[in-house]
């Protein structure tokens, strides 16, 4: 159990009525609806019907007077949250914490070699939805995942599904460069060798250079390639984590802030890469950071106290958000 | 120096001397309460017609604080010394005076009419049928006892009236009396913090001190690659050194031998318990399972004795022989295997503790790369804490050599240079214990071999200990 | 490179093996668990299935003559003359009457020995009570002998155990049952008296007022001193070499075997200051600077743990260094401290060897009353009795244990409480 996973519900408790309040004066005409807002038919558990009844808004939106900044009167997100041509697909996720939700009702996909961005303030379950996407939350106790999560029409939480193998085909990139303490070519070696992926000594070599240079890291580490991960830079270790998690040739990449602990510098290089994965890898991004946003994903979501509020092509979202939270959030009022 | 066996005398004279000790301490205390009282009141009248205690420059009880430590520290402090050297100061004069007729020659017939002067002064002999000379000097003896108590009650009494006059005077407007007291206060948590030092010391130099005495009789090269030994044969003075029966090797090789046993016990159960409660368990069986493991730590060592000796070693010897081995009653398996059981929790607590000291992050990186939760543990976590997983290793083998109690009653007592488990060995802790518990005078050199064991055991520890010490420190930095 | 859907079938077709090895994985560790815990429940168990036994003891019913022939005294109030008497005399006459058939030096011998050699004793301190009783008969439940004890339990249980008994001391111990002249009642003497060579008179009072007393004199040495050195550090102590000396120091000597504090305690309180053997001073002195270490660690653990705004709240009112110590952590830090000095005191309630070393092994029968009383402690009279050959000291030393861990477990208990109730999360 991370530290960090465990706070979270806890900080999405915290913050809520802080924010209630704050946003309280802003609604007083939106509390008739607030009370007649049911909390999510149960009967809407069927996606496809979901989906349907989705009106596809495909013209610059207006700003609808029944938005509110409450994010409790938010019922159904904007903007476009489907795809034809989807990798996974994700309806009605729910997620607790115990007795705490952290994310509500959230449904999406995610396309095929696309970049889609999760932003929203922090605490908003932005990285929690992204571990429910390769079950990373299993290892949280007392975490429970409720809805459908299918990656290629296969339900990644069916019971006969073996998260080892969903794990290889989801990669994952932490928000803290994460090598082990081993040298750097065993940290890429690592997956392929659990896996079995390599037969032999020379294709083990093979991948792992393969790797380092997808990564654009092969340049720098070729001659100390025995020397242990955690000598590297803060940028060439996250790289490192981006060359091990290709390694194994996973279908789709989640990034967890990748660049929050690095400098500009090193953020760019990672940036550079993760448009350049984008043509072989489907990539979700989650980032404190709207500007990176803006720089590497084709797609944006945005999340709030857990609810996803808006989806939409990430040019709309930063220049004509669809949502005033969304809004709000972009122009700096909260965040 | 007096022979050990004769503790009744010295008990009867510790006695006496401890009554007086004691009312001579409460007597003190009396008069600290005394002097601060008398302090305290004389900062308040000097601060009356001044305008009160704010005039002061400290709180009026600091006043009696300060009058209440000079009262009574160096009267304490005469006390303790006092009591630390009359006795060997009383008996070197009455010896140094005995008429010629019976002055000794030697260590023993030094000690030998010591305890029979003592004994007299004591009234435990009677004083029908004894030289005059005797008689003489234990009533020397007996006049120099009287003079030393009358004198330090005298000097005790002196020195604290002077200190509390001293102390009492000084309580002025303008004196700095808090300052001085922290600096006394502290100077006294400095002594308590060196405490550990001097045991240090205490131990390195008592052991060391008699361990070269030993070596004078045994050559060190004889103790520490003989391969014979067998200490009951050099009772006698004339035996002393008689070729190679003070060799150590058997006693070292029996030491690990138990201890290797009781590590194959202790470190698998103990790693993979603190392995499957941090990474497997739930929540609530980790919570019931780590405090009953934790029991296991808590029982004292002569309780497992009493295990290995009666339950467990007649049970391997039964089961053997129904294999048809012969497991002898007082076999190192039995007394290894339960000092394992007693290890286990040591190794499971440390190890439980480096083990959730490797960050999270890790066991994510790996499990996000699809690997099972086993083979995170084994690639990824236990390499990451291997060094404190090898330094808690370190310290339960430290603590396996120095265990005693358990191979004590469960070991054997013939030295045996054997590396089969079945057979009954011997231990370095087993033979301190056999050469130290019998009546014997202390510089024999079986006693005097017991120190010898003593430094090796602890100069091996201690090493083990430094070590595996900074290692885990290390580690734990690492981490932070 | 070969192509992803290659590698998703040879990861397919790994996943048996690994979810095998996983599964093995899992149950080494829980197999380890189990290990630990059946050591607990056996070791408890076996303590306890050995040790129930001795909280009874056999008595014999007799009816007694108090005849004043018999045991040749003429003055109740003279202790030379009560001294002198034939105690013995009045049991031995008791089970004559009681058994007139026997006849035959060895089997009066043997009839004798039915009996506890204290129960004349027992006897005397009862006429001594009661001097009226003199001349009088009356029927009295008389300590038997520890062979009988242990025969006439393993009887009742199903299995008897004859050991060095006769066929005719069994006959008359079945006699005496068919008559409900013996019977199994609460061993008191157990708690009552010191100890004994004979197992049925030996009791554990001795050990436990020395394990009290060389408790008490230990707590009262390590406790002040021990937080003292940990606040020095703590709070006082410049970070230089010399107090990280002194901290290698004490950590090291948490790890030092007891057995060598022995040693040091014999070279240098014994044969160096002479005080004398066997007493609790000696004990107490060995165990402090034993569990010095402990206290320290633990109270220093209890001081860092108190918040340092709390210090500087307390220095910004102007309070001295020394006031804000006295006033503010240290009251704060007291759980946490006396968590510890429990923890220590049970360590040092448990311990043996460095007792060995100087002197408290000795055979005391009285119970110690001072600390400059000869005394051995709960451990040490463990050991005593795990050697002794009497078959019936197995049953005594179990109990014993049973004593031993039972004060143990309220100590520990008791930190765990106290850390639960009164420790502070900042």
């Amino acid at each position: 159990m991370s530290p960090t996973d465990t706070t979270k519900p806890a900080k999405v408790a915290k913050k809520s009525p802080a924010l209630k309040t704050s946003a309280a004066a802003l609604n007083k005409a939106a509390a008739p609806n607030k009370a007649a807002a049911p909390k999510k038919t149960a009967a809407s558990k069927k996606p496809k019907a979901a989906a349907a009844k989705k009106p596809r808004v495909m013209a610059a939106p207006k700003m609808s007077s029944s938005q509110s900044l409450d994010v409790d009167d938010h019922k159904v997100t904007v903007g476009k949250s489907f795809s034809d041509n989807a990798k996974m697909t994700m309806r009605n996720i729910n997620v607790f914490y115990g007795d705490k939700q952290a994310i509500y009702d959230v449904n999406i996909d995610i396309a095929k070699n696309e970049v889609i961005a999760m932003i929203g303030p922090s605490g908003c379950g932005k990285s929690t939805f992204l571990r429910t996407l390769n079950r990373m939350n299993d290892t949280v106790e007392g975490c429970r995942v409720e809805g459908e999560i299918c990656m290629d029409g296969e339900d990644l939480y069916a019971p006969k599904l073996d998260v080892v193998e969903l794990r290889a085909r989801v990669g994952m990139v932490f928000q803290k460069p994460n090598p082990f303490p081993k040298s750097i070519y065993e940290n890429v070696a690592y997956g392929p060798k659990i896996h079995g992926l390599a037969d032999t000594r020379v294709d083990l070599d093979e991948i792992v250079e393969n790797s380092l240079r997808k990564a654009s890291l092969w340049e720098e580490v070729k001659e100390r390639l025995h020397q242990p991960g955690t000598g590297l830079s803060g940028g060439q270790q996250q790289r490192l984590c981006i060359a091990r998690a290709i390694a194994v040739s996973p279908e789709v990449i989640l990034m967890d802030e990748p660049c929050s602990a690095l400098d500009p510098i090193a953020t760019a290089k990672i940036e550079e890469l993760i448009e350049e994965l984008s043509q072989n890898f489907t990539i979700a991004i989650v980032t404190h950071s709207m500007q990176q946003a803006a720089r590497v994903s084709h797609r944006t979501a945005y999340f709030h106290l857990g609810k996803l509020i808006e989806v939409n092509p990430t040019e709309q979202v930063f220049t004509m958000p669809e949502h005033q939270l969304t809004e709000a959030y972009i122009t700096g009022r909260f965040g | 120096m007096p022979s050990l066996n004769s503790w009744a005398y010295l008990f009867l004279k510790g006695s006496t001397s401890s009554m007086q000790a004691t009312n001579l301490l409460i007597l003190l205390l009396g008069f600290g309460v005394l002097a601060f009282y008398l302090g305290r009141g004389r900062s308040l009248a000097i601060a009356a017609p001044l305008g009160g205690i704010r005039k002061l420059h400290s709180l009026p009880s600091y006043y009696g604080m300060h009058a209440a430590l000079w009262c009574a520290l160096p009267s304490l402090f005469l006390l303790g010394l006092w009591l630390m050297f009359d006795e060997s100061v009383i008996n070197s004069l009455v010896i140094g005076s005995v008429a010629a007729d019976i002055a000794p020659i030697d260590t023993a017939t030094y000690n030998l009419l010591l305890n029979k002067v003592a004994n007299l002064a004591d009234g435990i002999l009677p004083r029908k049928g004894q030289t005059e000379s005797i008689l003489a000097a234990s009533d020397h003896m007996q006049s120099l006892r009287v003079i030393s108590s009358w004198s330090l009650t005298a000097l005790l009494l002196a020195l604290s009236t002077a200190g509390l006059f001293w102390g009492w005077s000084k309580t002025a407007s303008d004196f700095r009396a808090r300052p001085a007291v922290e600096k006394v206060m502290q100077n006294l948590l400095l002594a308590c913090a060196c405490l550990a030092i001097f045991t240090t010391l205490g131990i390195v130099l008592s052991v060391l001190f008699e361990s070269i005495q030993f070596f004078r009789s045994v050559p060190i090269y004889d103790f520490v690659f003989g391969l014979e030994w067998s200490p009951q044969t050099a009772i006698r003075e004339d035996q002393v050194g008689s070729s190679g029966s003070f060799g150590a090797v058997p006693l070292f090789v029996g030491t690990l031998l138990v201890s290797a046993v009781a590590m194959v016990v202790a470190v698998p159960v103990g790693l993979m318990s603190a392995i499957y409660l941090a990474e497997y368990a739930s929540k609530n069986v980790r919570n019931y399972a780590k405090p009953a493991l934790e029991v296991l730590a808590g029982i004292p060592t002569v309780v497992y004795g009493f295990f290995a000796a009666l339950t467990v070693a007649p049970f391997l010897r039964d089961l053997g022989s129904s294999f048809g081995l012969t497991v002898s009653s007082e076999s190192a398996l039995a007394a290894g295997g339960v000092m394992g059981i007693m290890i286990i929790p040591f190794i499971s607590s440390l190890a439980d503790d480096v083990i959730t000291a490797v960050p999270q992050s890790m066991r994510d990186g790996s499990l996000a790369m699809g690997a099972t939760k086993s083979e995170t543990v084994r690639r990824v976590v236990i390499p990451a804490a291997l060094p404190g997983i090898v330094g808690g290793i370190m310290l339960a083998v430290s603590r396996a050599i120095g265990e005693t109690m358990i191979v004590v009653m469960a070991a054997g007592m013939a030295a045996k240079l054997t590396a089969n488990p079945l057979e009954s060995v011997t231990t370095v802790t087993v033979q301190i214990v056999t050469l130290l518990t019998g009546d014997q005078e202390f510089d024999s050199p079986k006693t005097l071999a017991a120190f010898a064991l003593g430094l090796m055991l602890f100069t091996v520890t201690l090493l083990l200990n430094i070590f595996a010490l900074h290692i885990v420190k290390k580690y734990r930095e690492q981490y932070e | 490179m070969s192509k992803p859907v290659d590698h998703l079938n040879k990861i397919k077709h790994s996943l048996r093996r690994r979810n095998r090895a996983e599964a093995r994985f899992r149950w080494y560790g829980r197999v380890a668990v189990f290990i630990g815990l059946a050591a607990v429940a056996v070791l408890f168990g076996d303590i306890i299935s050995k040790g129930h036994g001795a909280f009874q003891a056999t008595y014999i019913n007799l009816s007694v003559a108090y005849n004043q022939d018999l045991i040749g005294v003429d003055n109740l109030t003279d202790p030379d003359e009560l001294a002198m008497g034939n105690w013995q005399a009045l049991p031995k006459a008791a089970l004559r009457a009681q058994f007139p058939e026997v006849s035959g030096r060895s089997d009066k011998r043997k009839l004798s020995g039915l009996l506890s050699s204290g129960a004349g004793y027992d006897l005397k301190d009862r006429l001594l009570a009661n001097p009226l009783l003199l001349g009088e008969t009356e029927s009295i439940w008389l300590l038997a002998d520890d062979d009988i004890d242990t025969y006439y339990k393993s009887w009742l249980a199903g299995d008897a155990y004859a050991a060095r008994l006769t066929d005719k001391q069994i006959i008359w111990i079945e006699q005496l049952h068919q008559q409900g002249q013996i019977r199994l009642q609460l061993n008191t003497n157990l708690f009552t008296r010191g100890d004994s060579r004979e197992p049925e008179q030996a009791g554990i009072r001795g050990a436990v007022m020395g394990s009290l007393l060389t408790l008490v004199l230990t707590l009262m040495l390590s406790f002040p001193i021990g937080v003292s050195a940990a606040i020095y550090l703590e709070e006082f102590a410049p970070k230089n070499r010399w107090t990280d000396f002194i901290e290698v120091n004490i950590n090291n000597l948490a790890a030092v075997p007891s057995i060598i504090f022995g040693l040091l305690g014999l070279a240098i309180f014994i044969n160096f200051f002479h005080v004398p053997r066997s007493v609790p001073i000696v004990g107490g002195l060995v165990l402090t600077l034993m569990t010095l270490p402990t206290i320290i660690i633990t109270s220093r653990a209890a001081i860092k743990s108190v918040p340092p705004s709390i210090r500087q709240a307390a220095l910004g009112m102007g309070a001295s260094k020394y006031q804000t110590v006295l006033h503010h952590v240290l009251p704060l830090a007291l759980p946490g401290m006396l968590t510890g000095a429990i923890i220590g005191m049970a360590q040092a309630l448990g311990e043996t060897a460095p007792l060995l070393m100087i002197g408290m092994v000795a055979f005391i029968v009285d119970i110690p009353g001072s600390f400059t009383d000869p005394a051995t402690v709960l451990p040490v009279q463990i050991f005593l009795w795990a050697d002794s050959p009497e078959r019936a000291f197995i049953e005594k030393t179990s109990a014993a244990i049973m004593v031993l861990l039972t004060f143990l477990i309220i100590m520990n208990t008791s930190a765990v409480w106290l850390r639960k109730r009164l420790e502070r999360r900042w």
